[in-house]
Order: structure tokens, then C-alpha cells, then sequence
């Protein structure tokens, strides 16, 4: 499929705030996309017209309950059919910081045995408390299966990331077990590190938030559905960069690039 | 029959609760001898059934559903006879 024939779509809701960022970010990339309220797809349009489902940042519903609760409850209630099918052919999703809470909320993440009913994880308060609202430095994992990050060179990415819930956290005394199936089945797509690639080890603000194994993003086990806390969009031209004024030229694009890049190359090669 | 439930939603022990460690900083700086605060949510559903049983039975079916996520959260219910 040629970039130009692809279609993305961009849900939004009440509370979401990066639908259009993110939409500038797809159309550099070179494919089309359409912002679409989850209220209007349900009623007036068809999933299955899209090549992709990205559910972007900001406070749905209010982030009331936890954050992405009531959206991830109500896109299963509304939606299940269409998802369980978009995934099953394989069209990729990508929940960025709040879409990411949503994504485990409605049990699409970790997907450890399939889709799951409940929540498998948390994306619990930051620790320490409070919003942390800064650049970090991502590990990319060799051993990861996403498709999103499978095409990028580089080891390490410096991403920004904003939020107060993004502590990725399993239940205690099932942890080790669900880390265990994470790293067999290359679930595991981005942990905190510092600027050398060496792995942050829990250490504040390398690891933002504390998230266990300083996981920032995972995947379903096809590497089609990828959830990550930190905002590609945000670091997707190079003048979003904040120390773009220190180089002598700009670059055209940021680390984030790569991420939509991927995942145009899939769509490419997959359609 | 209209029944009330009264839900309470708290954090598992050793959670980040930020909310309570705020408040705690604040009760302290007014020199109240607080060790500790923990903070819940409470929710009083009103609903509709034939029986308790079956009230008892919706209101676990929303905790588990919506209300609290495993991972992180307890919760307690108790359901009586709307007014």
C-alpha cells in the first residue's frame, strides 16, 4: 500500500489534547489522516476504512476513576468486535501517554493470554508524586517485536514525557512471572536509560516515574498494539528539540520521527 | 426495588498516594501530631433489582469492571434499602 492511500485514525474525546499534534506528525510522514470523536465512529463510521487507530494524549473524561478507565471501559463496551478484528489483521495501534493508560485499561495490553477482561497492569501515580513534565532518554529493545520501533536504528531516543500516572506496575506477587513473559515474548519496546543507554535502575528523574523494570512502553505479543508514556509527537521536528538553538543547523526531524516512520514502513510492506 | 451501595475504593498498602501525602504535609505545617494519611474514594451508586443478592452481585461486577483496577486498588461495598 502506497503512503498516499493509507488512512489513520486519530480518536478523540472529551479531555484529549494531542489529536492534533499528533495528526501533523502522520501527515509529515506522508499519509492521510482524519481526527475522529469515538462518539462519531460508533455511530456514523466504520473502523475497518482505517489502516491504523492512534489514541492519542491528554485526560479523557477527565482522567475521573484513574486515568483512561471510563475510555478504555466504553471502547470495549462500543467496539470490541471492531478492535478484536483490526488486531486480528493486524493493523497497528498506538496509545501515546493517556491512549497507553486506555490501552491497558481496556485489556489490551499486555494481552499476557489474550485480551483481557481486567486490567493486567497499572499505570499508577508517579513516584515521586506529581506531574513530571521532562526529556528522558528510551532504551530501545532489540529483542522487541513492535512494529513501530522494529526499523529504527538507533539504541537510544530522547523523548519528552508529561504526566502524574505513568508508573507501569504489575501486582506484586505476580510481577516476576508477568516480567518473565514480557522479555520470552518481546513485549517489552522502551525502559528508561540514561543518555549512554545504560538502564536508569529505578533511579529518579533518569526513570520519571518509577515505573518497575523502568518499562516506558510495551507491546501486544503480534508487536501491533504499542503503548509508551512518553509523547513522539512532541519530539517528532527537530525544532522541537530543546536545545535545537545549541546546534548549528537544525535537524529536520526529532527522535519521535522514527517511531511514525516504522510505522508507515509496516503498513508499506504489510498492505 | 431501588437499592443503595456504598462503595469505597482505596490504594493497596505501598502505593504512591499523593493526595494523602499532601494533605499530611499540610496537617503537619498546622501542627497537628498526623503520622499518616490515606485517601479513598467513595461512591454511592443508587440502582435497581429484585433482590440484595442481586444489587451485591452488580455493584461487585462494577468494582471489578470499572471502579478499581486489581493491579492497585481495594474495595469494600455495602448495599441497603434506598429510602
Amino acid at each position: 500500500m502506497k503512503r498516499e492511500d493509507m488512512c489513520v485514525c486519530i480518536l478523540r474525546v472529551a479531555g484529549t489534547n494531542c489529536d492534533r499534534e499528533t495528526k501533523t506528525a502522520i501527515q509529515d510522514v506522508g499519509i492521510n489522516s482524519e481526527i475522529v470523536h469515538f462518539k462519531k465512529l460508533v455511530k456514523n463510521r466504520n473502523l475497518m476504512e482505517y489502516d491504523m487507530l492512534v489514541i492519542p494524549g491528554g485526560f479523557s473524561h477527565g482522567d475521573y476513576v484513574r486515568a483512561g478507565a471510563i475510555w478504555g471501559k466504553k471502547l470495549m463496551a462500543a467496539m470490541e468486535k471492531d478492535i478484536r478484528r483490526f488486531m486480528d489483521e493486524e493493523r497497528p495501534i498506538l496509545g501515546i501517554c493517556n491512549g497507553f493508560q486506555v490501552l491497558i485499561e481496556a485489556g489490551l495490553l499486555p494481552q499476557s493470554r489474550g485480551v483481557s477482561r481486567f486490567p493486567e497492569a497499572t499505570l499508577a501515580s508517579n513516584s515521586p508524586s506529581g506531574y513530571g513534565c521532562r526529556w528522558v532518554n528510551l532504551r530501545r529493545e532489540s529483542s522487541s517485536v513492535c512494529i513501530f520501533t522494529k526499523d529504527i536504528p538507533e539504541v537510544v531516543l530522547r523523548i519528552p514525557v508529561a504526566h502524574s500516572e505513568g508508573r507501569f506496575l504489575f501486582e506484586d506477587k505476580k510481577a516476576d512471572e508477568q516480567l518473565e513473559k514480557l522479555i520470552n515474548k518481546g513485549q517489552l519496546v522502551f525502559r528508561y536509560c540514561h543518555e549512554d543507554g545504560e538502564y536508569a535502575e529505578g533511579k529518579y528523574p533518569v526513570n520519571p516515574n518509577g515505573s518497575f523494570y523502568d518499562i516506558a512502553g510495551i507491546c501486544s505479543p503480534s508487536g501491533t498494539t504499542f503503548g509508551l508514556m512518553p509523547h513522539p509527537e512532541r519530539a517528532y521536528f527537530g525544532w522541537q528539540s530543546p536545545d535545537w538553538t545549541r546546534e548549528k543547523e537544525i535537524p529536520k526531524h526529532g527522535d519521535g520521527s522514527l517511531i511514525f516512520e516504522s510505522a508507515a514502513k509496516y503498513l508499506e510492506k504489510r498492505f | 426495588m431501588q437499592w443503595k451501595a456504598r462503595v469505597e475504593v482505596s490504594l493497596k498498602p505501598g502505593h504512591v498516594d499523593p493526595e494523602g501525602e499532601t494533605t499530611c504535609q499540610s496537617l503537619r505545617e498546622l501542627a497537628y501530631p498526623v503520622r499518616s494519611v490515606a485517601v479513598s474514594k467513595i461512591y454511592t451508586i443508587m440502582l435497581e433489582a429484585n433482590l440484595k443478592e442481586e444489587a451485591e452481585s452488580k455493584i461487585e461486577e462494577i468494582c471489578h469492571r470499572l471502579l478499581a483496577n486489581p493491579t492497585k486498588d481495594n474495595f469494600t461495598y455495602q448495599v441497603e434499602k434506598a429510602e
